[in-house]
């Protein structure tokens, strides 16, 4: 990723856009922060906000004319907060001392501003602080005659203008009182005795409305360096003109574009998004005494009412966007720096590898900001350039190999067949999960298309996809892909949501479908059970967002059995992933494990999942989930299908191996060997045990492996007390730990397993 | 970045089933992702065989192999 695309990515982002209020303000105050500091009470945190933004704040406070409150969002849920108003009451509050004023150093340039109304005290005090020598012609009898006289002193008591120019005049070189600033001459003579002239237009004489005299505030065409501006009622834009004039004139006086980068000056549109979903209408907080404005604690409830506009409505829906604390923009920054780290850790690594890459957030996002592709992309970098770390997705990739494996791959045309004009590919998680329900459905489907089924086992390699590993991916795809043609391109039928969607995006020319858009098509099998009573709520797998075809067959499968059901809130396209997605499962267990109770706890009712690894990882955390197939073919282990236990690492493996071996033996009649490496060595694995070997991912076979050397070459160690074993074993890039004894009944006891990646040199 | 001795009382209690002895602290060099660390672990003095302690493993191990490949 370049800068540029960077940047390209940033901007797709708009929680940093600012709040309508904000963009609405000439001056670009901060009034969604203001808001905030005066609902916690915290008044001089309020004018430190007004102060950042507004010149002059005690005079500009009191009479602003909030042309922020138009746009405000809580218009849309009770009425506009009455910004203006809590302005005033915040100034009107003991101001906390100002910061130290930073004046730049003198820049040897001279300019004359002729009017102090707030347009031209705003300019002069601009170009004071930016080092200029400011003289101060005011045709009155003391400076800010322009406002004492507009406003009554109630609304801007007189002494509040004393003191704001009492803080400004030590920074001007001059103040000229009476200046006669009716004659045209007189600002021709200015012109030409000074570097730059400002007049602000609210309170100099009639001859500056000659327009051959001054020039706006946005041209080049300022050729003769008189500028004018203020001539507005509002209050706010007399200070902002007179704050882009200065601007104008420095940019002039240094000798630099006028108009670079100012393109964001003034009010202007904002893209933030802002949801009014979750926010409960109040009107405004009325004033006891309307002339008076409001209290403290008017004031204090008044800004309560500030919704805090944000976006972050991707946050809202996705657990992973919200653990890392940030939001999408500044994600991309760091994964970004991430990459261009040469020395240090890669603090990304965890940002880039935990998403589900399935897409939630995009969908949400009104600006479609592509957080999965971003990772996505980021992962292949990183393999590429050998920046991976290797355990982040490695036990997938291993299951994955085992699925391509000749102890689960299989391609078969159907019994007494020689060819194949359709092709069930289950997938290799529903074969892991409910290896039993194969059987039924290859025999059903080759009942109700009327052409041979082949069967195919395996994987699609999505695992490898999504882990980043493109070369290895592109192996998997090419191979199946020698099958298919082997098998002479036939229709598949996919059990499996994320094959269909591996297929539809990388495998064009293979025609495929899911099982369930045959089912919606086909006389259905017979319901093992009468219909449940209560709804179903359904989960969509995430692979099926943009397959609405595949989310209607499921559908309309359920209304031909009768079977009730009901949609989640996030279904159909705003479906949550599992966990499984995008490998989170491996690269951050925790976290997938809080996502998933999170989608457990949508809905108080059973779920119907049309995915095996979402049945499992719901059914995992104890949420009663039936998957599809169980209401046609249930295990005969569990009678209740929808409590059925997620089987474990090992298990998913023996379920794969046992499922080729009786589908080669039960269908064509063949007898294969187990391939298990040792299938002599029985292990008793204590309850304890098994649930470590299942959060540390160690299989049976691993154990069986580490026992197996261990009693082979008498490498052991041995507890002098309890006469247990422990012995370890480097398979692949981890060396596994195993505590045993052997077990009275044959076989061993496993009481204890433990891995780590590190290797102790010989 | 493990250089201190990694071992509780109940790890040096385990014995080295062939040789007979008791295991004893001993400087043995271990690897990842070519970076080279020497420790002080429990080790069979007469044939070398080590014990990495789940302790071990789980702990200061699993958060150097996580600094290692985040480097
Ligand atoms: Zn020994």
């Amino acid at each position: 990723m370049d800068q540029q695309s960077l940047r390209d990515l940033e901007s797709r982002c708009i929680q940093e856009e600012p709040a309508p209020c904000r963009a609405a303000c000439p001056l670009h105050v901060d009034a969604r922060a203001f808001c905030g500091r005066v609902a916690a009470g915290d008044w001089p945190g309020a004018w430190q906000v007004l102060r950042r933004g507004m010149p002059l704040p005690a005079i500009l406070g009191r009479i602003c004319d909030a042309p922020c409150q138009a746009s405000c969002k809580r218009d849309e849920a009770g009425g506009t907060i009455r910004i203006g108003a809590l302005e005033r009451a915040c100034v009107q509050t003991p101001a906390p001392a100002p910061p130290r004023t930073m004046r730049l150093p003198a820049r040897g340039g001279s300019v004359a501003v002729c009017g102090s109304g707030l347009s031209g005290l705003t300019a002069a005090r601009d170009l004071a602080l930016k080092g200029y020598a400011v003289e101060l012609f005011e045709p009155g009898t003391v400076l800010g005659a322009p406002l004492l006289e507009a406003f009554d002193a109630r609304r801007l008591p007189p002494a509040v203008v004393d003191d704001e120019i009492a803080a400004l005049t030590p920074l001007l070189k001059a103040v000229h009182l009476g200046a006669r600033l009716s004659q045209t001459e007189t600002i021709e003579e200015l012109g030409h005795h000074f570097d730059a002239l400002y007049l602000d237009l609210a309170a100099v004489g009639t001859p500056t409305r000659d327009r051959h005299l001054w020039a706006d505030d946005e041209s080049s065409a300022m050729t003769r360096g008189i500028l004018g501006g203020g001539d507005t009622p509002s209050p706010v834009l007399q200070a902002a003109q007179g704050r882009w004039a200065a601007t104008t004139i420095d940019r002039r006086l240094q000798k630099v574009s006028i108009t670079a980068g100012r393109e964001g000056e003034g009010a202007g549109p904002t893209r933030l998004f802002v949801s009014l979903a979750q926010i409960e209408p109040s009107p405004p907080v009325a004033m006891a005494d309307a002339a008076a404005g409001y209290t403290a604690a008017e004031a204090v409830a008044e800004a309560g009412r500030c919704i805090q506009c944000q976006c972050l409505e991707c946050v809202k829906v996705c657990a992973y966007l919200e653990r890392f604390g940030s939001y999408p923009r500044q994600y991309a920054r760091q994964i970004y720096n991430n990459a261009a780290i040469v020395m240090g850790a890669r603090q990304a690594n965890r940002l880039i590898n935990s998403c589900r890459l399935c897409g939630l957030c995009t969908e949400i996002c009104p600006e479609d900001f592509p957080m999965a592709d971003l990772c996505l992309q980021s992962r292949r970098d990183m393999v590429a350039r050998g920046k991976m770390p290797p355990s982040a997705h490695e036990f997938a990739l291993l299951d994955m190999q085992f699925s391509l494996g000749e102890r689960f791959a299989l391609a078969r045309h159907a019994p007494g067949s020689n060819h194949s004009v359709h092709l069930f590919f289950p997938g290799c998680q529903l074969c892991a999960s409910a290896p039993a329900q194969v059987a039924p459905v290859y025999s059903h489907l080759r009942r109700v298309l009327d052409a041979p089924v082949g069967l195919m086992l395996g994987c699609c390699g999505a695992p490898a996809h999504w882990a980043g590993r493109e070369a290895l991916y592109q192996e998997v795809r090419a191979d199946w892909r020698l099958q298919w043609e082997a098998m002479g391109r036939p229709e598949v039928v996919l059990a499996c949501a994320t094959c269909l969607e591996m297929f539809r995006d990388h495998l064009p020319e293979v025609p495929a479908r899911s099982l369930w858009h045959v089912w919606a098509q086909s006389p259905l099998p017979e319901l093992a059970a009468p219909p449940p009573e209560a709804p179903l709520a359904i989960h969509d797998p995430c692979t099926t967002r943009h397959t609405p075809a595949v989310q209607d067959a499921v559908r309309h499968v359920l209304n031909r059995c009768h079977i009730p059901f009901e949609e989640l809130e996030l279904g159909r396209r705003r479906t949550e992933c599992c966990g499984y997605g995008g490998l989170m499962q491996n690269a951050n267990p925790q976290l997938a494990q809080e996502i998933v109770r999170r989608r457990a706890a949508r809905s108080p009712s059973d779920y119907l999942a049309y995915c095996a690894v979402c049945r499992d990882n719901l059914a995992a955390v104890g949420k009663r989930t039936i998957h599809l197939l169980d209401l046609f073919f249930p295990s005969g282990e569990h009678p209740d299908p929808a409590g059925r236990p997620r089987p474990g690492w090992s298990r998913r493996r023996e379920n794969r191996q046992r499922l080729r071996r009786d589908l080669l033996a039960d269908l064509w009649r063949e007898r294969s060997p187990d391939l298990t490496p040792h299938p002599d060595i029985h292990l008793h694995v204590a309850p304890a045990a098994a649930q470590r070997l299942e959060t540390r991912r160690i299989l049976i076979e691993d154990l069986q492996e580490v026992i197996h050397q261990a009693e082979t070459s008498g490498q052991v160690l041995e507890h002098p007390d309890t006469g247990r074993l422990r012995a370890s074993a480097r398979i692949g890039h981890v060396t596994f730990w195993v505590e045993y004894a052997p077990a009275e009944e044959g076989g061993y006891t496993v009481f204890n397993a433990y891995s780590h990646r590190m290797e102790v040199a010989r | 970045m493990i250089q201190e001795g990694f071992a509780s009382p109940e790890d040096l209690r385990w014995k080295c089933r062939r040789c007979r002895v008791h295991l004893e602290l001993a400087p043995v060099t271990v690897t990842y992702l070519d970076q080279e660390f020497s420790a002080d672990l429990p080790r069979c003095p007469v044939c070398g065989l080590v014990l990495i302690s789940e302790d071990l493993a789980l702990g200061k191990m699993a958060e150097v192999e996580q600094i290692l490949e985040d480097k």
